[in-house]
């Protein structure tokens, strides 16, 4: 009998101390791609920041050239037409693009999450209000929409960030809502309620934290999306209203009129807006392996 | 099956309404008048009153909007208030180019990503597995601008090979009477004007198919692996069929079912991404006029293009889950 309850205890200490998070985290961190997405993304927030530091030219400091120049000596990455060194704007094109970024992956998810909460603990008639609502906003194709809410709101990076989060709020919205859907029956939500809990208390203690799993997942895989998003509305010639402004997407409209003639400016920013992509699409394949070890074979 | 297909129908309407109501709120609180963009600014007050009149825009907001949905129950999507012609003449003649667009991009990203994820799965965990996941990620994480001006610069810029914007060459002198230009030049037998019409078609369908291509991949590669493991492939094998028998036989029908899912899922993605494509390759359709449209503040074009793209998207969305209904029984009765 006491031998029993020994091996019991020795199996049993390990595995409560270590809990979901860590044994993801540990997970995550022997996921090699997902590693090197950490590292892309490590870069461009490192570029971000640092970008007045390691730029040798202000991002709009130049002089009318005849023709951009190319890269080399100077100018590593070249310059543009107006003479303004094309790696000082690409620097200085990651801030616009992470923050703009971030804040409309968070405004999302706030939106998103609200709705997403109210319909799947409320339920009933609440529910099915909103998910209609959240069904017409992804009837319209997501650039559509976002073109639409800048061309309605003016331009401006807070319309920008307003834009990219309405399209992204409707599918974190139904995310939530599926995930709490299906918490509501979970027996440990049973129980809770039989003590007593609140309405409030069931779902912020004990259903949201169990739903943020699929969340968290979808706002790195969105974060990707945003950055592409946000170049896209500048590529149409909704970007930030100073058209001086070193944005990735900005740039590349420029570039189009030097295709034949300066390639590096559809390279450099291009790649940028990439290399960023990658970053957030492997963390985020990542965290959903990690998350959710079923998934993983 | 039918009741199944009534339900669905029944619940489209709330959705197509209220998104009747978001366009028609949207278009009507955009700051800005349309009298003055038709009128320009040295309107006077009297010519704008007239013209405010003639569109109905001195009546009350719900009477508008009333008006507005017998209109479109009508079919009549009111006119361009730039050019005064009537949406649903510019929109149709337009049309024809996002569909060819989309069709290709579509056939390209199913006819690659489809083989891609088979090889994928058949090679799991070897180096053909990783390339595949490689340019799967790609697909997803280059933008279709940044792509599409790549493609435009390796193959058109640098080798010459292909032409790199609009639907056909103008000196081609070939009028198309539906607008389908592959169509309509194989109806003539003006077989020439087809290969021109292909030639142009090529690099903006990879541009817009290359993120379905990356997503079919994918999901052609879980689907794959997750039915081989299945028990009655193993038993399959242990009867001794060959390995390409079984391939066919038992692992392929059971995996191309949600790998049509999602080929249909993609043309919600589809329409969106041609706007942008439309934009990079001067590609005469829908996508690039909606996108002039919003610079023009052409209220009616707008509003009426966001409304018929969502019908599709509604239409396409309901046709996939029919389809997969009518192939996978279970659905249907959950």
């Amino acid at each position: 009998m006491a031998a029993t309850t020994i091996t019991a205890r020795v199996v049993a200490a390990p595995r409560a101390s270590r809990g979901l998070w860590r044994d993801a985290l540990g997970r995550l961190r022997r996921n090699r791609p997902a590693m090197f997405g950490l590292l892309l993304i490590a870069l461009f927030v490192t570029t971000a920041i640092l970008a007045p530091v390691i730029a040798p030219y202000g991002p709009t400091e130049g002089k009318l050239l005849p023709h951009p120049l190319p890269p080399g000596g100077a100018h590593l990455f070249g310059t543009d037409k107006l003479g303004r060194d094309e790696f000082s704007r690409v620097l200085y094109g990651a801030q616009i693009s992470l923050y703009v970024g971030v804040v409309s992956v968070i405004l999302g998810l706030i939106m998103g999450g609200v709705v997403g909460a109210v319909a799947g603990a409320v339920g009933g008639k609440v529910d099915a209000v909103l998910m209609r609502v959240v069904d017409v906003l992804l009837a319209i194709p997501g650039i559509l929409l976002a073109i639409g809410i800048v061309a309605w709101l003016d331009r401006g990076l807070i319309q920008i960030m307003l834009a990219v989060a309405v399209t992204n709020a409707p599918i974190f919205a139904r995310l939530l809502r599926g995930s709490l859907l299906a918490l509501r029956e979970a027996d440990f939500v049973t129980a809770a309620r039989s003590i007593g809990a609140t309405g409030p208390r069931i779902l912020l203690r004990h259903m949201l934290p169990n739903a943020l799993t699929p969340l968290i997942v979808a706002a790195t895989l969105a974060l990707a999306t945003a950055i592409i998003d946000v170049a896209g509305l500048g590529f149409l010639g909704l970007g930030p209203p100073d058209p001086r402004t070193a944005e990735w997407g900005t740039m590349l409209t420029d570039a189009r009129s030097f295709l034949q003639a300066a390639p590096w400016l559809l390279l450099f920013p291009g790649a940028a807006i990439s290399i960023s992509a990658i970053g957030f699409n492997l963390l985020g394949d990542g965290l959903r392996e990690s998350l959710d070890p079923r998934l993983k074979r | 099956m039918v009741k199944y297909i009534v339900r669905r129908l029944i619940g489209a309407i709330p959705v197509l309404f209220g998104l009747s109501i978001v366009l028609f709120a949207f278009v009507h609180l955009l700051p800005g008048d349309p009298s003055r963009s038709i009128l320009g600014q040295h309107a006077t007050p009297e010519s704008i009153a007239r013209i405010r009149e003639n569109l109905g825009l001195d009546k009350p907001l719900y009477e508008q909007y009333v008006r507005y949905l017998g209109q479109l129950l009508h079919g009549d999507l009111g006119a361009s208030i730039i050019t005064g012609a009537p949406v649903a003449n510019d929109f149709a003649a337009r049309f024809p180019g996002t569909i060819e667009l989309t069709v290709a991009a579509l056939v390209f990203a199913a006819g690659v990503g489809f083989p891609l994820g088979r090889l994928s799965a058949r090679h799991n965990q070897t180096a053909i597995d990783g390339g595949v996941t490689v340019i799967s990620l790609l697909g997803i994480s280059i933008p279709i601008f940044v792509l599409g001006l790549t493609l435009q610069y390796i193959f058109g810029a640098q080798l010459h090979w292909l032409p790199t914007s609009g639907r056909i060459d103008p000196r081609i002198g070939f009028t198309a009477p539906s607008n389908f230009y592959l169509v309509d030049s194989l109806v003539a037998r003006r077989f020439d004007v087809f290969a021109d019409a292909v030639r142009h078609l090529i690099l903006p369908a990879i541009a817009l198919g290359s993120i379905p291509l990356a997503i079919i991949t994918r999901i052609t590669r879980a689907a794959v692996l997750d039915v081989a493991n299945e028990d009655y492939v193993r038993t399959a094998r242990a009867k001794g069929l060959s390995e390409r028998r079984v391939d066919d036989r038992h692992i392929m029908r059971n995996a191309w079912l949600p790998v049509t899912t999602v080929v249909g899922l993609q043309v919600g993605g589809l329409l969106a991404g041609a706007v942008i494509t439309e934009t990079v390759f001067a590609w005469s359709g829908v996508g690039k006029w909606v996108v002039d449209a919003i610079g023009d503040r052409d209220y009616f074009i707008i509003q009426s293009s966001i409304l018929i793209f969502a019908l599709i998207f509604l239409v396409v969305n309901l046709l996939v889950d029919i389809g997969y209904a009518y192939l996978n029984p279970r659905i249907r009765y959950s």
